[in-house]
């Protein structure tokens, strides 16, 4: 026991683990945002790798989030996979962020077939990015899906509800999109780098408005009674594909 | 003028062999009942002792356990018919003759390479295909067709050549008409050498005109008078199972062989697949039809395979399968994708096409789409599933999620934007008058709702910028 062990000797046995075990380097996927790229280690989104959306409800901005990413690589002629999504996608809203919609495929899956599906798209190495939309899904069927990513070299994006944000997750990436009082990304979990305390804000409402679509903007609220909560539409959409099945 | 003959001595038993997956003994038997002889047996079944040409119940007394199918002469013909398509691949002008097939290779030089290059693809098509060969080149085919018959590999660029190879040859192996051949090496003449260098009239006196067209026809002083192989239009293949099978997944080596035909098939004729039908046969002509669809035309094993396997797994056996049949009457012209020179891609990644296909066999035919969208203004009608477009632009904002059907809003909300009615539909029925807004509601979504007309009440739901 006493004898003395230099530490470059257990560090080339590779005995002991280090925190940063695989150097980080950047990539070259940016996000489109700007202060979204500046905290996260890798400048853009983790390629080769899953990231995980978290949202609170549907339409807070969570595909605006990534839809600058697809419009680069669709308008690259490089495949963009749509697994199980929770709603129709609008052709015309999509071509509007500037997606390709020739390289937009879209995948209907049985809510068991969600992860067969998106396993497939990721291994494959012929899609640029995948986007999926799992149900239920645990830390193991995340690890594959990330494991499927870093084989086919693909993005991999699930989007999920935040009540999952409790529980652990293989993903290089965490986001979480809250919206108050004000739209803003929290990183919650980043592979390279530590998340940073602080919400990015998200104006994904400015730039809406900056595009020049609402130029008469007529702002009075409409108050009524409130029925029910308002919750997130992915269960909605599976309740009426079992129904549809 | 050079042709190759391909030689295929066991083609009878190749043809049984390729669709077993173990090799336990196997004879092949023909003859009357009460004399059945065996007219082929595999390797286990040589090293055993039996051997062609021995009775059957000689060779029940030397092996107690090997199986005996019955020789069929059809079988051969259709196997051979098979190959000649294969062969089509290389040159347009083949031919069958007996246990072989001719084929004129001088004029696809230029395209495949020298002889030696296009032997090795050759030989390379056929073995994998499980077909055991013997290959020759001479300047006719029938000189081609002796020149395999008498050893594997012969080749005969020139005449000259020829003329030296086949001075060599015994007379029981030239192929020329039965009579001479037993009747010659009685006279001393034991070589097809000293047969040609016989003088002619003689020979026409003995043994008539048949001998010396048949030596006129090997030397290619006369047309060699072949008919040509012309491929069919569709495929329609049978394979006989050795038992019945209660399980898809014995199937699925038959099928792969099958399919492996059907591909070599295809690129021998320069055409892809878009449909075919898989017929499971049950006992008394009961079948089970398994369709296979693709979405553009086909040709490669993998991406058929992946296809025709993905739909057989998902069917239900009502009873034991007796033989599988593969119908292929559409084959459409086939144009292979283009890639790009310097593919970024993993080098081990799997084409688009092929993960279309196999993501289709396993979720449905329709699970796979894209949107497109159309110049009907009514969200409902704004999009279809299709791959062409018109690139139309919308210049007011769209969401980004669209609801199938609208539903009713009862939260709190408040304008964004709005209206931007939408008053149309009345040429077909679907009169629409509606007032869409951007609106926000208290827990910062993005919707996109419509109201009747003037009234900002009664919000329907149709979508979410999200």
């Amino acid at each position: 026991m006493g004898a003395i062990v230099a530490l470059a000797n257990l560090l080339d046995a590779r005995q002991v683990w280090r925190g940063q075990a695989v150097p980080i380097v950047e990539g070259e996927q940016p996000t489109g945002w700007p202060q979204l790229d500046a905290v996260l280690p890798t400048r853009g989104w983790p390629e080769a790798s899953l990231s995980e959306i978290l949202i609170p409800a549907d339409g807070i901005g969570e595909l605006r989030l990534v839809l600058p990413a697809l419009a680069r690589l669709t308008q690259g002629a490089r495949p963009v996979v749509l697994i199980a999504p929770p709603y129709l996608p609008c052709a015309m809203g999509w071509r509007q962020h500037g997606v390709n919609l020739q390289r937009l495929d879209i995948v209907d899956a049985e809510e068991k077939q969600v992860l067969w599906a998106a396993e497939q798209c990721l291994r494959s190495g012929s899609c640029a990015a995948v986007l999926a939309w799992p149900h239920q899904v645990d830390d193991r069927s995340l690890r594959r899906l990330q494991v499927a990513a870093d084989t086919g070299r693909a993005l991999a994006f699930v989007f999920r509800d935040r009540k999952h944000l409790a529980n652990a997750s293989p993903a290089s990436l965490r986001l979480e999109l809250t919206t108050a009082p004000h739209t803003a990304i929290w990183v919650r979990k980043c592979r390279g780098g530590n998340a940073p305390s602080q919400a990015i804000p998200f104006d994904h409402v400015h730039r809406l408005s900056s595009e020049g679509w609402n130029s008469e903007v007529t702002t009075h609220a409409v108050h009524q009674r409130m029925r029910g909560s308002l919750n997130s539409g992915l269960r909605r959409n599976h309740e009426r594909k079992k129904q549809s099945a | 003028m050079l042709w190759a003959c391909l030689l295929l001595p066991q083609l009878a038993l190749d043809g049984v062999l390729r669709h077993r997956a173990d090799d336990s003994p196997l004879v092949l038997v023909d003859g009357p009942v009460n004399a059945r002889t065996v007219m082929a047996a595999n390797a286990r079944a040589r090293a055993a002792g039996l051997h062609i040409g021995q009775r059957l119940t000689a060779a029940q007394a030397l092996l107690a356990q090997f199986d005996a199918i019955p020789y069929d002469a059809a079988e051969v013909g259709r196997w051979q018919q098979f190959l000649a398509g294969v062969a089509y691949r290389y040159s347009s002008q083949v031919a069958l003759l007996p246990h072989a097939i001719v084929l004129e290779v001088s004029k696809s030089q230029s395209l495949f390479g020298s002889w030696s290059t296009m032997e090795r693809r050759l030989r390379s098509d056929v073995a994998a295909l499980g077909f055991r060969h013997r290959v020759a080149a001479a300047p006719t085919p029938h000189g081609a067709y002796v020149l395999a018959g008498v050893g594997d590999g012969q080749t005969a660029l020139s005449h000259e050549g020829m003329q030296r190879l086949l001075d060599d040859v015994p007379l029981s192996k030239s192929r020329l008409p039965t009579e001479p051949v037993d009747t010659l090496p009685r006279m001393g003449v034991r070589r097809l050498g000293q047969l040609l260098r016989m003088p002619r009239d003689g020979l026409q006196r003995r043994f008539g005109a048949g001998l010396l067209q048949a030596m006129d026809r090997m030397m290619g002083d006369m047309p060699a008078g072949l008919d040509l192989y012309v491929p069919p239009d569709g495929v329609d293949w049978h394979i006989e199972l050795s038992h019945e099978v209660e399980n898809i997944a014995a199937l699925i080596f038959p099928l792969r062989r099958m399919i492996g035909d059907l591909a070599a098939y295809l690129s021998g004729r320069d055409g892809g697949v878009q449909r075919f039908l898989l017929r499971l046969e049950h006992r008394d002509r009961v079948v089970t039809d398994v369709p296979v669809g693709m979405l553009s035309p086909e040709r490669s094993t993998d991406v058929l395979f992946d296809a025709a396997r993905g739909r057989l797994e998902q069917v239900q056996l009502p009873a034991p399968v007796l033989a599988l049949r593969l119908i292929a009457d559409d084959l459409p012209a086939f144009v292979p994708t283009g890639r790009d020179l310097f593919d970024e891609r993993p080098a081990n990644a799997l084409p688009f096409e092929q993960l279309r296909e196999r993501l289709r066999a396993r979720l449905g035919d329709g699970a796979v789409y894209q949107w497109s969208t159309t110049n009907d203004p009514r969200p409902e009608h704004s999009q279809r599933v299709a791959a062409e477009d018109e690139g139309l632009l919308e210049p007011r904002p769209r969401p980004t999620w669209l609801l199938e059907r609208p539903i009713p809003w009862r939260g709190a909300l408040r304008i964004v934007s709005g209206p931007e009615r939408l008053e149309t539909g009345w040429w077909d029925g679907g009169d629409t008058r509606r007032d869409y807004y951007v609106i926000e509601t208290d827990l910062g979504q993005r919707a996109w709702a419509f109201c009747a007309p003037d009234e900002q009440s009664g919000w329907m739901l149709h979508g979410w910028f999200a």
